[in-house]
């Protein structure tokens, strides 16, 4: 539905883009990732033609977004949802943004209600805080009942419950039939909506998969045991051929090279007791800051912050990265 | 979207459409935007109260004075353009800024992006906007210039000296510096699409329709003479004079005028141009 083709820009010497190719199928959430700079937020604006690309073309339904007959029965997007007349109520907001596609009136209660903003519907937009500037965002996207929506990082800044409002309306969003396309620089954000994965670093496309594909590649899978003979299994696991990672704690090894059920024969074969055998896979935020390690734009000079971690090193539960939201541990990227 | 036949049906929520997005749609959506910020009504009613009460207080200041004045003064004393003054001095400064107010807020409340990402066809954006204005601000200034002619006149009535719309001249002063004052809101609206900022819009037209034509006046008389009839303003002074001769060094009113609208649409064609070629 959206295919972008060698697409290039450059602002002043910096090149924020630069000849990406990927095409976003409908009927499915397509996350569309990289760390902050690497292009996400030019590459929508170049999809909406508020910027123009140097080289490379990009479509929606094969034509250009500018030249769509009625563009947000087309595509809804949302790049910033600051970017509203404050002075302005959300109604009149919405109605003269209906107004330019012929939108019935009626419409913009429709989609005040779908958003909850009803009762502020008279209130200035400048009384807003992020949260609602966010649902009257997409109240707008909205308005045109399209079968596309485009969220330029939906849940920065947002608190829980506006990030749950958020996951729940895409997953409701896609549930419809409707083509999703969401930017992130939280792999975590996307772990439980995306089909699709689209990862971009300094402009440059750096993987483009289904959320499987992308799970599969990401690096393999750890053992976590605690025994009280931790010595003991250590050894016997060095001498199979497993590795036993450093840290761990009191009691814990984390082993790699070895499935789960070979360490449980180890440690059988050996009289060695295990309180605990869990299987650990990397999380996908490690596998994306893997793959994007190369490409950040920023990162902090001490303590190796934002360095990936090495494949199997510091690994986590897959359940960790679930609660793990934007206040989580890269949130302080969240603005620069 | 028919391509995608193999997503769910949803039930339609919207008639199907027709035709395309066009300029009458912008068009009420421009109308909305500009009905629908405060700054509209406030520099608009501050328009309308500097032009009546400026307009009123200069002709009953001339009606109390009028057994003092001198018959010379009395015989150049041009009732038309006094109760119009404010209109024509103040109200082109007020003018101005809602006119690069109503581009610029665009920009620095980033509202652009949402509103070309909802009608992407620039030019229609540009041309409906800048209709809009004109027809709000014609509209007003028109109210404005009659108000203020017949307050005006009313208070001028003791001096016998007062004007009537039938007589030579007097309506097309009163029309004509509608028209000069919303031109000017028209050419601060160029600028503001230009500069995409309101402070540097309002403050380079103001430059260059105030402040030049002041230190026009330094130059040796003679420059000037030849110079006068370049100046943007000279329009506004051409088109509101109804009683003496005109200005020999000036065109004759419309032609005057003719003048500061060819820079307008000069200027309104250049930001038409940045506006659709530059990144939003």
């Amino acid at each position: 539905m959206i295919e972008v083709r060698g697409l290039s820009k450059r602002y002043g010497d910096k090149i924020a883009v630069n000849n990406l190719s990927f095409s976003v199928e409908p009927g499915k959430v397509t996350g569309f990732l990289g760390p902050n700079g690497a292009g996400k937020t030019t590459t929508m604006r170049l999809i909406l033609g508020l910027d123009y690309a140097d080289a490379g073309t990009v479509t929606i339904a094969g034509q250009q977004y500018a030249q769509l007959a009625y563009p947000m029965r087309e595509v809804g997007a949302l790049i910033d949802a600051k970017a509203v007349h404050g002075g302005r109520s959300a109604y009149n907001h919405l109605l003269c943004l209906a107004q330019t596609n012929n939108l019935p009136k009626r419409r913009v209660g429709e989609v005040l209600e779908l958003v909850g903003l009803t009762e502020v519907a008279r209130k200035r937009a400048k009384g807003f805080s992020l949260g609602m500037s966010q649902r009257l965002g997409i109240a707008a996207t909205l308005l045109g009942d399209p079968a596309l929506l485009m969220f330029d990082e939906p849940v920065n800044g947002l608190d829980p419950e506006g990030i749950l409002w958020i996951r729940n309306l895409m997953k409701a969003l896609a549930a419809e039939g409707r083509t999703v396309f969401v930017s992130s620089h939280l792999m975590s954000e996307m772990e439980h909506t995306a089909d699709h994965l689209i990862v971009i670093g300094r402009g440059q496309l750096l993987a483009d998969c289904t959320m499987e594909e992308f799970i599969a590649r990401s690096s393999g899978q750890t053992v976590r045991v605690s025994t009280p003979q931790a010595e003991q299994l250590a050894k016997a696991v060095a001498e199979a051929g497993g590795t036993v990672l450093p840290g761990g704690g009191d009691g814990a090894l984390t082993i790699s090279g070895l499935i789960a059920a070979q360490v449980g024969d180890i440690a059988f074969d050996h009289g060695v007791r295990l309180h605990e055998l869990t299987v650990v896979r990397a999380s996908l935020e490690a596998a994306f800051m893997e793959l994007t390690a190369d490409s950040v734009e920023y990162r902090a000079a001490e303590n190796g912050q934002g360095q990936s971690p090495e494949p199997g090193q510091a690994p986590e539960p897959e359940l960790a990265a679930q609660g793990r939201s934007a206040q989580g541990q890269y949130s302080h990227e969240g603005r620069i | 979207m028919a391509a995608t036949t193999t997503q769910p049906a949803r039930p339609p929520v919207l008639p199907p459409p027709s035709g395309r997005a066009g300029f009458g749609g912008t068009l009420r959506s421009e109308f909305t935007k500009i009905r629908s910020v405060r700054s509209t009504y406030w520099t608009l009613l501050v328009l309308l109260a500097v032009s009546i009460g400026i307009g009123a207080a200069i002709s009953a200041g001339t009606a109390a004075n009028w057994s003092h004045t001198s018959p010379s003064d009395r015989a150049t004393f041009d009732a038309t353009q006094a109760s119009i003054a404010g209109l024509f001095f103040l109200g082109q400064l007020v003018i101005v800024v809602l006119g690069a107010i109503v581009l610029t807020a665009e920009y620095s409340t980033g509202m652009i992006r949402t509103s070309l990402t909802a009608m992407p066809r620039r030019g229609t954006v540009y041309a409906a906007k800048a209709v809009v204005f004109a027809v709000v601000a014609l509209v007003v200034t028109l109210v404005a210039a009659f108000i203020a002619f017949f307050l005006g006149q009313s208070l001028l009535a003791s001096t016998h000296e007062s004007a009537t719309l039938s007589q030579p001249n007097v309506l097309r002063a009163v029309i004509g510096t509608a028209l000069y004052v919303t031109l000017c809101g028209l050419f601060a609206f160029a600028a503001g699409a230009i500069l995409r900022h309101t402070a540097a819009a309002i403050t380079s037209v103001i430059g260059l329709l105030f402040v030049i034509p002041i230190l026009a006046h330094l130059l040796p008389s003679s420059w000037y003479q030849d110079l006068e009839r370049w100046l943007p303003d000279a329009a506004g002074r051409a088109i509101s004079v109804t009683v003496g001769g005109q200005d020999p060094h000036l065109f004759a009113p419309w032609n005057q005028f003719a003048v500061f609208a060819v820079y307008t649409v000069i200027l309104l064609a250049v930001g038409a141009a940045l506006f659709r070629k530059r990144d939003a």
